[in-house]
C-alpha cells in the first residue's frame, strides 16, 4: 500500500512537526561542532592512552 | 455543522502550537539568564573557545527555561487566578500540566548532562542544584509560605553568572559571587514594585506576598532598605577583580537614579499612587530592568576591554 499524506492533522501540526525537525537537525550540528572542538583541543586524549601513560 | 464538529473544530483553535511550548520556558526570564550567564563566561580570566562558550550558554538557559516548565506546571493553578499570568499556555488551555512536566524533565536532564560535556561536571552540577533551588526551594516550597519568597527564591535567578564562570574556569572565586549578589539584592525591590502595581493579583492568589502579609507601607520601606544595601554593593563591585571606571561611572549614576525611585516610592501614600495609576511604581520597575542590564553591560565591557589594556584598574 502506498503512504500517502492522507490526514489533516498532518497539515494542522506542520508547524509544530517543522520546528521540532529544525530542532534537531540544529542539535545535531552543534553535537558534530562540538565534537570537533573536543577532539582537536590540544588537552584531548583517548582514556586509553590516559592509561597507558600513566 | 454537527455539534461534533463543532466540537472538534474548538479542540483544534485550543492546540498547542510550537511557540506555546516555547512559552512554557518563559523566554524573557531565559533572555535575562543568557545575558547574566555571558557576562560571567566572558568576565572569567579563561579564554573559552567559542563553541564551547555557546554550547554552555545554551544549554544554562535550557536550564533555566526547564525550570520555568516545571515552574509553571506547579504554579497552574495559581496562574490562571493572576491577571498577569493567566495566558500562559497551561492556564489558556493549550498545553497540559503533564506536558510541561514531561519537556521540564526532558530538558532539565538534557541541559545539565550537556553542560557537564561541554564545559565541565562542576558547572553541570551546578545547574543542577539551580534547578532544584528554583523549582523545589522556591516554586513548590517557599513562595506559598512565606512573604520572604522573592528574597530567597532570586537566588535560583541569580546563579547563571556563576554558572557560566564555573563553566568558563571549572573552579569557584569571589567575583562570580559578587555577580551573584547584585542580582539577588536586585530582585526583591525589582518584584516589590511589581506586586505594589498589580495590586490584587497576589492576594487572589493567595500569594503571601509582602505587600498581603505586611502591607502594602511596609513594602515601600522594604524596598528603600534592600535598594540601599544593593547601592553599597554595586558600588563596591566596582573595586573589584571584575569592576573598572566604566563599571564604576555606571554603578554611580544608576545607584543614585535607583536610590531616588525608591525614596519617591517610600514617600507616597496609596492614593498619590492609584491618582496616578502607579507611575512611581511602574517607572521604577522600567528602571530596575535598565538598572541590572547598564551593570552587567558594564561589567563585560570592562572584561572585553581588558585584552587591549583597557579595562580593569
Amino acid at each position: 500500500m502506498a503512504l500517502h499524506k492522507e490526514h489533516e492533522l498532518h497539515k494542522r501540526r506542520s508547524g509544530r512537526n517543522m520546528g521540532v525537525g529544525i530542532l534537531l537537525a540544529a542539535f545535531v550540528v552543534l553535537i558534530l561542532a562540538l565534537t570537533m572542538v573536543k577532539v582537536t583541543s590540544n588537552g584531548f586524549s583517548f582514556p586509553d592512552t590516559q592509561a597507558e601513560q600513566n | 455543522m454537527s455539534d461534533a464538529s463543532i466540537n472538534a473544530s474548538r479542540a483544534y483553535e485550543d492546540e498547542a502550537s510550537f511557540g506555546d511550548y516555547f512559552a512554557l520556558l518563559k523566554p524573557r526570564v531565559m533572555s535575562l539568564v543568557v545575558f547574566t550567564a555571558l557576562v560571567g563566561l566572558l568576565a572569567a580570566p579563561v579564554a573559552v573557545h567559542p563553541v564551547v562558550g555557546f554550547c554552555a550558554i545554551l544549554f544554562i538557559a535550557i536550564g533555566g527555561g526547564a525550570s520555568g516548565a516545571l515552574n509553571m506546571w506547579w504554579d497552574a493553578d495559581i496562574d490562571k487566578v493572576m491577571k498577569r499570568t493567566k495566558g500562559r499556555p497551561i492556564p489558556a488551555g493549550k498545553v497540559e500540566p503533564g506536558e510541561a512536566l514531561a519537556l521540564g524533565l526532558a530538558l532539565s536532564g538534557l541541559s545539565v548532562i550537556m553542560l557537564a560535556l561541554a564545559a565541565n561536571v562542576f558547572a553541570g552540577a551546578f545547574l543542577a542544584f539551580t534547578i532544584f533551588f528554583y523549582v523545589v526551594v522556591y516554586t513548590m516550597w517557599l513562595k506559598r509560605a512565606t512573604p520572604q519568597n522573592i528574597v530567597i527564591g532570586g537566588a535560583a535567578g541569580a546563579f547563571p553568572p556563576v554558572i557560566g564562570w564555573i563553566a568558563a574556569t571549572g573552579t569557584m572565586s569571589v567575583e562570580p559571587w559578587l555577580m551573584f549578589l547584585l542580582t539577588f539584592m536586585w530582585t526583591p525591590p525589582h518584584f516589590w514594585a511589581l506586586a505594589l502595581f498589580m495590586r490584587s493579583d497576589y492576594d487572589d492568589a493567595g500569594v503571601p506576598m509582602l505587600t498581603v502579609t505586611h502591607g502594602r507601607r511596609a513594602t515601600r520601606v522594604h524596598i528603600l532598605v534592600y535598594t540601599m544595601l544593593l547601592a553599597v554593593l554595586a558600588v563596591g563591585t566596582a573595586f573589584s577583580g571584575i569592576g573598572g571606571p566604566l563599571y564604576l561611572a555606571a554603578a554611580l549614576v544608576m545607584n543614585a537614579l535607583f536610590l531616588h525611585g525608591a525614596w519617591k516610592i517610600t514617600r507616597r501614600d496609596e492614593n498619590d499612587s492609584e491618582a496616578d495609576n502607579f507611575k512611581v511604581e511602574r517607572s521604577f520597575f522600567k528602571l530596575s530592568l535598565l538598572y541590572l542590564f547598564l551593570h552587567f553591560g558594564a561589567i563585560l565591557a570592562e572584561a572585553l576591554l581588558k585584552p587591549y589594556g583597557l579595562g580593569g584598574w
